[in-house]
C-alpha cells in the first residue's frame, strides 16, 4: 500500500544502544496472527517493554517519558533474524518514521523503504555522536533531509551524509511504491515469462 | 573474466534494468504460507490486482500448526483464522494449497525440495527468511517481507538491488560427529550475525561436494544466520539424483532440456567474488551456541569466551549472557537441559532423525528432558516410519510428533517454558523465541540426541 510522503524530519529520537536487535525482539512470533495490518504497535518490543503481567518494565528506554519523538536509534545490525514485515509494521505503527543505525539487516532495511520508514545507515562514529548528544540532553533534536541526504543534530550542527539509492529516494519522496512500479509493466514481464525453461 | 554460478542465474532473471535503482527480477517459484501471505492478499485486492501466475505459487500450512491431534479442528481462535485465510485465498485465486492433513503438508523449505518444486538454477522467494535453503540447489532463494509477497503475487516480479558476491571454501574432510549444522554454526561463528550482509555466498569445495542434499539445505538454511541473502551451491549428479521423477520435476523431453541448462550452472575458473573466505574442516568440531545469537557458537569442548574475544559491544554481550544465565568462562558440557527439540526447515529432514536415532539407539531418554521430535513433513514422517527410526527412538521413550515449524518460532502450543534451558536443532536462539523468557542452545540432531539421553549438554563423540 502506498504510504505517507518523507521528506524532511525533525524530531526528538528514543536511543537503544543494543547491538543486533532481531526483529523477534521489535516483535515477538506470537504476535504474527493477525490477518490485518493494524494494532502492531502496542506490541513493539513486547518482551523488553512488559514484564510477564503485562506490567511496563520501567528501565526500558520506551517507558522512559523523557525519550519520545519519531527517530529510533539503534545499535549496529539493527533488525536481523527474520523477515516478517510486521516488524516494520510495529514501528511505523508506534509513530517511529525513521529508524538510525551504523548497520542494517538487509530484509529488514528493504522492508522498511517498503511501507515508508527510513532507514538511515550513519557511520559507527556518528551514531555514537547521536546516542551521547541524546544522553545528555533527550530533548535533543535531530533532523533527517532526505532530499539533501544529510542527517544533523540540530542543536550543534553536527552533520553527516547519508546513502540511498535514487530510486527508493524518489519513491520516499512521492509516496509511491514498487507495485505501482511493477503494475504498469505487466505486459514486459509477461513477454519475459514466455523465455522462462519453467 | 569469467562469471559465477549467482551471476549466471542472476542475470537471467532481470526483466528490467533501474539506473541507479534496483533490478526487476522474475521469480520463478513463490512459496507462501498462512503467516505472511494475509495481508499480501488484502493489499492485492485493495489495488484491484489479480494473482498474475498462480501455477507458479504454491501454499502450504505450517508456522502455527499444532504438532498433535492434526484431525481436529485447531483451537487457537487466531491460528485457525490464518490457516483459514490461506486457504480461502489459494482457492478463490486458484492456488495449490496443502493444508494441515494434506500427504505433501509440512514446512514450506521441506516440501519445496520434496516435491521438485525446488530446481537449479530457478528464482524461488517466500515470505521467511529461511528461503535461502533451496540455494543448495543451485537456485537462487531467499527470505521477502509482505509487501513483496504482494509484488510477486501481483506481478512475479520483486524490485531489487544485486547483493554482492562472497565464496566460502571448505576443504578437507569433517571429523568424528561433525555435521553440515556444525559446519554452518562454525561459519556463522567465524562471520557473526552481520559478516555476510550484503552478500549472496556461494559454498565451495571438498566438504560441500561431499555433502548429501540434506546437509547442503541445512547449510544454506543458515546463510540468512550470518546476514547473507542466501546461499547456493553449484548443482551435480547427487542433486539431479535427488530430483529426478519428484512430483513437479520436468519429465522425459523437458528433463533432457533441462539437464543441458542446469550443467551449465557453475562458477568459471576465472571468475572473481568480492570476497573469498577459505577454513579447513579439521577445524570444526559439534558447534554449540551459548548466547542469544547464532553467532555466539563455539565448538562444544570450549569455554564461553570473555566479550574482549568476540565481537559487538560489551553491553550486548553481558545483555546477552545474562539472560542465559551464563558466565564467561563456563564450561558447556554438563549444562543442564529441560527441552531437546529435534526439527525446522533447518534440522527436519529424514537425514537428521538418521542421526538422532543413530545415538538413542539402544539407550534411554533422560527423566528430566521434555522431548519434542517434529518431522518437517509427512513425507519426512513416512520415511521414518518405512526405515525403523520410529521404533528405535520409541524403543528409548521418545515420542514423534506431526509435521509443522513447531518449537522453532513456538507460534502453535509447544513453547519452552520461561527460564527453561532448550538443545534445539532449529535456527535462531535470540531472546524468547522458542517461548517468552525460553534459553536455546542450537546444536545439531547429533549434539541434541546426546544430552536428549544423558540429560546435559553432550558431546556427541563420547557416546558413539
Amino acid at each position: 500500500m502506498a504510504y505517507d510522503k518523507f521528506e524532511i524530519l525533525k524530531s526528538t529520537a528514543v536511543p537503544l544502544p543494543i547491538e543486533n536487535v532481531d526483529t523477534d525482539q521489535i516483535i515477538p512470533a506470537r504476535f504474527l496472527k493477525a490477518t490485518e495490518r493494524k494494532g502492531f504497535g502496542d506490541n513493539l518490543f513486547r518482551d523488553w517493554r512488559y514484564n510477564p503481567d503485562n506490567t511496563l518494565k520501567e528501565d526500558f528506554v520506551l517507558n522512559n517519558p523523557i525519550y519520545k519523538g519519531k527517530i529510533l536509534i539503534g545499535g549496529k545490525n539493527f533488525g536481523s533474524g527474520s523477515s516478517r514485515e510486521h516488524a516494520a509494521w510495529a514501528v511505523y505503527d508506534y509513530g517511529f518514521r525513521c529508524v538510525v543505525s551504523s548497520f542494517f539487516a538487509d530484509i529488514f532495511r528493504g522492508n522498511c523503504l517498503n511501507i515508508g520508514v527510513l532507514p538511515v545507515q550513519v557511520s559507527p562514529a556518528f551514531l555514537n555522536k547521536i546516542f551521547k548528544a541524546v544522553e545528555i540532553n533527550p530533548a535533543t533534536e535531530i533532523e533527517v533531509n532526505l532530499p539533501n541526504q544529510t542527517i544533523t543534530l540540530l542543536d550543534s550542527g553536527e552533520n553527516e551524509l547519508f546513502e540511498i539509492n535514487d530510486y527508493k529516494k524518489q519513491n520516499m519522496l512521492n509516496g509511491y511504491d514498487d507495485i505501482d512500479y511493477l503494475t504498469k509493466m505487466k505486459e514486459e514481464i509477461k513477454d519475459f515469462e514466455k523465455t522462462r525453461p519453467f | 573474466m569469467g562469471t559465477t554460478l549467482f551471476d549466471k542465474v542472476w542475470d537471467s532473471h532481470v526483466v528490467r534494468k533501474i539506473k541507479n535503482g534496483p533490478d526487476v527480477f522474475f521469480i520463478d517459484r513463490h512459496l507462501i504460507h498462512e503467516v505472511t501471505s494475509p495481508v499480501a492478499f488484502l493489499g492485492l485486492k485493495s489495488r484491484n490486482n489479480t494473482v498474475l501466475y498462480p501455477n507458479k505459487t504454491f501454499a502450504t500450512a505450517d508456522h502455527n500448526t499444532p504438532t498433535i491431534n492434526q484431525h481436529l479442528p485447531v483451537e487457537d481462535p487466531l491460528s485457525s483464522n490464518q490457516l483459514k485465510a490461506l486457504e480461502e485465498n489459494s482457492a478463490e485465486w486458484g492456488i495449490p494449497h496443502w493444508g494441515l492433513g494434506h500427504q505433501n503438508n509440512g514446512i514450506v523449505h521441506v516440501i519445496g525440495p520434496e516435491n521438485g518444486i525446488t530446481l537449479p538454477g530457478a528464482t524461488i522467494v517466500c515470505g521467511d527468511s529461511h528461503t535461502s535453503t533451496h540455494g543448495a540447489f543451485g537456485a537462487i532463494a531467499f527470505g521477502i517481507g509482505t509487501s513483496e509477497v504482494e509484488m510477486v503475487l501481483s506481478s512475479q516480479c520483486i524490485m531489487q538491488p544485486k547483493p554482492k558476491k562472497m565464496r566460502i571454501n571448505i576443504d578437507g574432510n569433517l571429523g568424528l560427529a561433525v555435521t553440515p549444522k556444525d559446519v554452518a554454526l562454525f561459519i556463522i561463528s567465524k562471520l557473526t550475525t552481520s559478516g555476510a550482509t550484503g552478500y549472496f555466498v556461494e559454498y565451495a569445495g571438498e566438504v560441500f561436494k561431499n555433502m548429501t542434499m540434506e546437509g547442503r539445505m541445512t547449510v544454506c538454511n543458515l546463510s540468512i544466520e550470518m546476514g547473507a541473502r542466501g546461499g547456493i551451491i553449484a548443482p551435480d549428479e547427487k542433486t539431479y539424483e535427488y530430483i529426478k521423477g519428484r512430483l513437479y520435476t520436468p519429465k522425459g523431453e523437458d528433463w533432457n532440456l533441462a539437464m543441458k541448462y542446469w550443467k551449465t550452472l557453475k562458477t568459471d575458473v576465472d571468475a572473481v567474488f568480492d570476497k573469498e573466505l577459505t577454513f579447513s574442516a579439521n577445524e570444526i568440531e559439534p558447534m554449540i551456541t551459548y548466547g542469544t545469537n547464532p553467532g555466539m557458537g563455539t565448538g562444544i569442548s570450549n569455554t564461553i569466551p570473555n566479550a574482549e574475544e568476540v565481537e559487538g559491544g560489551a553491553i550486548t554481550y553481558k545483555k546477552s549472557l545474562n539472560y542465559m544465565g551464563f558466565e564467561e568462562g563456563d564450561t558447556m558440557i554438563g549444562k543442564k537441559v529441560d527441552y531437546v527439540f529435534l526439527g525446522s526447515c533447518t534440522n527436519g529432514r529424514i537425514e537428521d532423525f538418521r542421526a538422532f536415532a543413530s545415538i538413542v539407539k539402544g539407550r534411554k531418554k533422560a527423566t528430566n528432558i521434555t522431548a519434542w521430535l517434529v518431522p518437517g513433513s509427512h513425507i519426512v514422517e513416512t520415511k521414518i516410519k518405512e526405515e525403523g527410526l520410529l521404533a528405535i527412538i520409541t524403543e528409548a521413550g521418545f515420542e514423534l510428533r506431526q509435521p509443522g515449524c513447531s518449537a522453532c518460532l513456538a507460534m502453535n502450543d509447544d513453547k519452552v517454558p520461561a527460564g527453561k534451558l532448550a538443545v534445539s536443532t532449529s535456527n535462531r536462539n535470540f531472546e524468547g523465541r522458542q517461548g517468552p523468557g525460553s534459553r536455546t542452545l542450537l546444536a545439531s540432531p547429533l549434539v541434541a540426541a546426546a544430552t536428549a539421553v544423558t540429560g546435559v549438554v553432550t558431546d556427541p563423540r563420547t557416546l558413539l
